[in-house]
């Protein structure tokens, strides 16, 4: 029996897409059946960032009225053996196609399968938001070190404790870019961990690399030299109950001159 | 042989009291009421006196309250300043103790989310920006309020709210607003701090210690040294 988690945050373009294809991307790395589901129905496009657009034959919405069978519909990631599959939202279709009660089935009957269901949740905290928490049983909470993205995470979060069926949700804090943060133009890690009151499962650094794979269908996550690439594979880890430490943020200035200044305790 | 007289009135130095029996009924008590008020009439005196009807262990309807002041009223020049009975209906009991309850919560009041209370609120957690916290009585927030908070939201403009870490978005007391400067001070500690409505009507923060002086009733500490 597999594990539902839904990837949400309520505002829109903090990186929910692109988190669910790296966790389930890391997650088949680390040997896990997984299965994406996408359940923006109308604006899908985590097929896009899997590269595994002109594949789709049936999608969700198929499933739910029961025009073809689940095995038919979930579409196999060829650079995995067998571990990574991506059920496809519908395009032409709405949110409203679907409701929470069949989400839930269709979650249900995935968990039989596989060991991790990761779901990606489309914007807002509609009847998108609903469809996608139905079935979940875990909840990661994206945001970046913006106010506004913090506050309607912090909206989510109110809403995802209402839901019994879902765990307390984890935090991920994408899109950091280390120079703001040090500068205090940007909230650092502490103070929205701390505002928020809910465990960190994972920081990402801003990486131009994440935007150039996403649009090549490749994953950052498979690609070993990214740092963002790093930090999903250690989201993975702790998702499967590792305790790995947090990445440091500064980049290690390697020059001699500053490993003398370290040594000396200048700062 | 009748029973001693359902209607007594009494002088004290307080003015008129009327004491009505509890162990007749309703219709009787009217009927006694009337008569007594009607025999003795000294109409001549046209200075309105003022009198408090007490009624012992007589539980009495809003109607007929007001059917005993319009009684008094008519049959002589008095006023009835106050009815007060030893009994009270269990929902107003259970209002008063509603009112005069300190609720303790802990959790985090989130962006939307609106925690509202009858009496005094302890809240063990933070009111997030967005996130309302609303009392009837006092607010009391361990923790850090920077949504709004809105204490004596019945109008009792002797609530305050008190927050160890005080950066709230609104300060509601009673009928009063008072909202956060537009750039925030950052420098400023505000920690430990208490907001009420000052002798001009408006929201004032402070230190918390101040409050014992300004509302010593917040105390409801019995005895003791």
């Amino acid at each position: 029996m597999g594990e539902a988690i839904v990837i949400t945050s309520g505002k829109g373009g903090v990186g929910k897409t692109t988190t669910s294809a790296n966790v389930g991307t890391a997650l088949a790395l680390q040997g896990k059946r997984v299965c994406l589901v996408d359940t923006d129905i109308g604006l899908r496009n985590l097929d896009v960032v899997m590269g595994l657009e002109n594949r789709i034959i049936y999608d969700l919405v198929d499933v739910v009225e029961g025009r073809c069978k689940m095995h038919q519909a979930v579409v196999k990631d060829k650079r995995f053996d067998d571990l990574l599959y991506l059920l496809p939202a519908a395009q032409t279709s709405d949110k409203t196609a679907v409701t929470p009660e069949q989400m839930k089935k269709l979650v249900d009957e995935l968990k039989q399968d596989y060991d991790y269901i990761v779901i990606d949740c489309p914007a807002g905290i509609e009847q998108g938001y609903k469809n996608a928490v139905a079935g979940a049983d875990k909840a990661i909470v994206v945001t970046t070190p913006e106010v506004s993205a913090v506050r309607d995470a912090d909206r989510i979060i109110g809403l995802l404790e209402k839901e019994e069926n879902v765990e307390a949700p984890k935090l991920i804090i994408n899109r950091i870019r280390s120079h703001m943060m040090k500068n205090g133009d940007m909230l650092d890690v502490d103070e929205i961990t701390a505002h928020l009151s809910i465990d960190l499962i994972g920081i990402v650094a801003d990486d131009d690399e994440v935007i150039k794979a996403s649009n090549h269908g490749e994953p950052i996550a498979l690609n070993p030299n990214s740092k963002a690439s790093v930090a999903y594979r250690n989201i993975a880890r702790r998702i499967l109950g590792e305790a790995v430490p947090l990445q440091p943020l500064e980049e290690e200035n390697k020059g001699v001159f500053s490993k003398l200044k370290k040594f000396f305790g200048v700062k | 042989m009748k029973k001693n007289q359902n209607v007594t009135i009494k002088g004290t130095k307080d003015g008129l009291t009327l004491h009505l029996d509890d162990s007749c009924s309703y219709g009787e008590l009217k009927k006694e009421l009337d008569r007594k008020l009607s025999e003795n009439s000294r109409s001549v005196e046209d200075r309105l006196l003022s009198v408090r009807v007490q009624v012992g262990n007589r539980y009495l309807t809003e109607e007929q309250q007001e059917e005993l002041k319009e009684l008094i009223r008519q049959k002589k020049n008095l006023i009835v300043e106050s009815i007060s009975s030893n009994v009270i209906t269990k929902e107003e009991a259970e209002k008063q103790k509603e009112e005069n309850e300190i609720v303790s919560v802990a959790k985090v009041i989130r962006s939307g989310q609106v925690l509202e209370v009858t009496g005094d609120l302890l809240l063990i957690g933070d009111v997030n920006p967005g996130g309302t916290v609303m009392a009837g009585g006092n607010i009391f927030i361990m923790g850090a309020l920077k949504g709004i908070a809105h204490a004596g939201c019945h109008g009792n403009k002797e609530a305050v709210i008190a927050a160890s870490l005080m950066k709230p978005s609104q300060l509601r007391i009673s009928n009063c607003i008072n909202r956060a400067p537009d750039k925030d001070q950052d420098d400023e500690k505000r920690e430990m701090e208490c907001a009420y409505i000052d002798e001009n009507d408006q929201i004032t923060v402070d230190r918390l210690q101040v409050l014992m002086h300004l509302r010593p009733n917040i105390t409801r500490l019995q005895g003791g040294s």
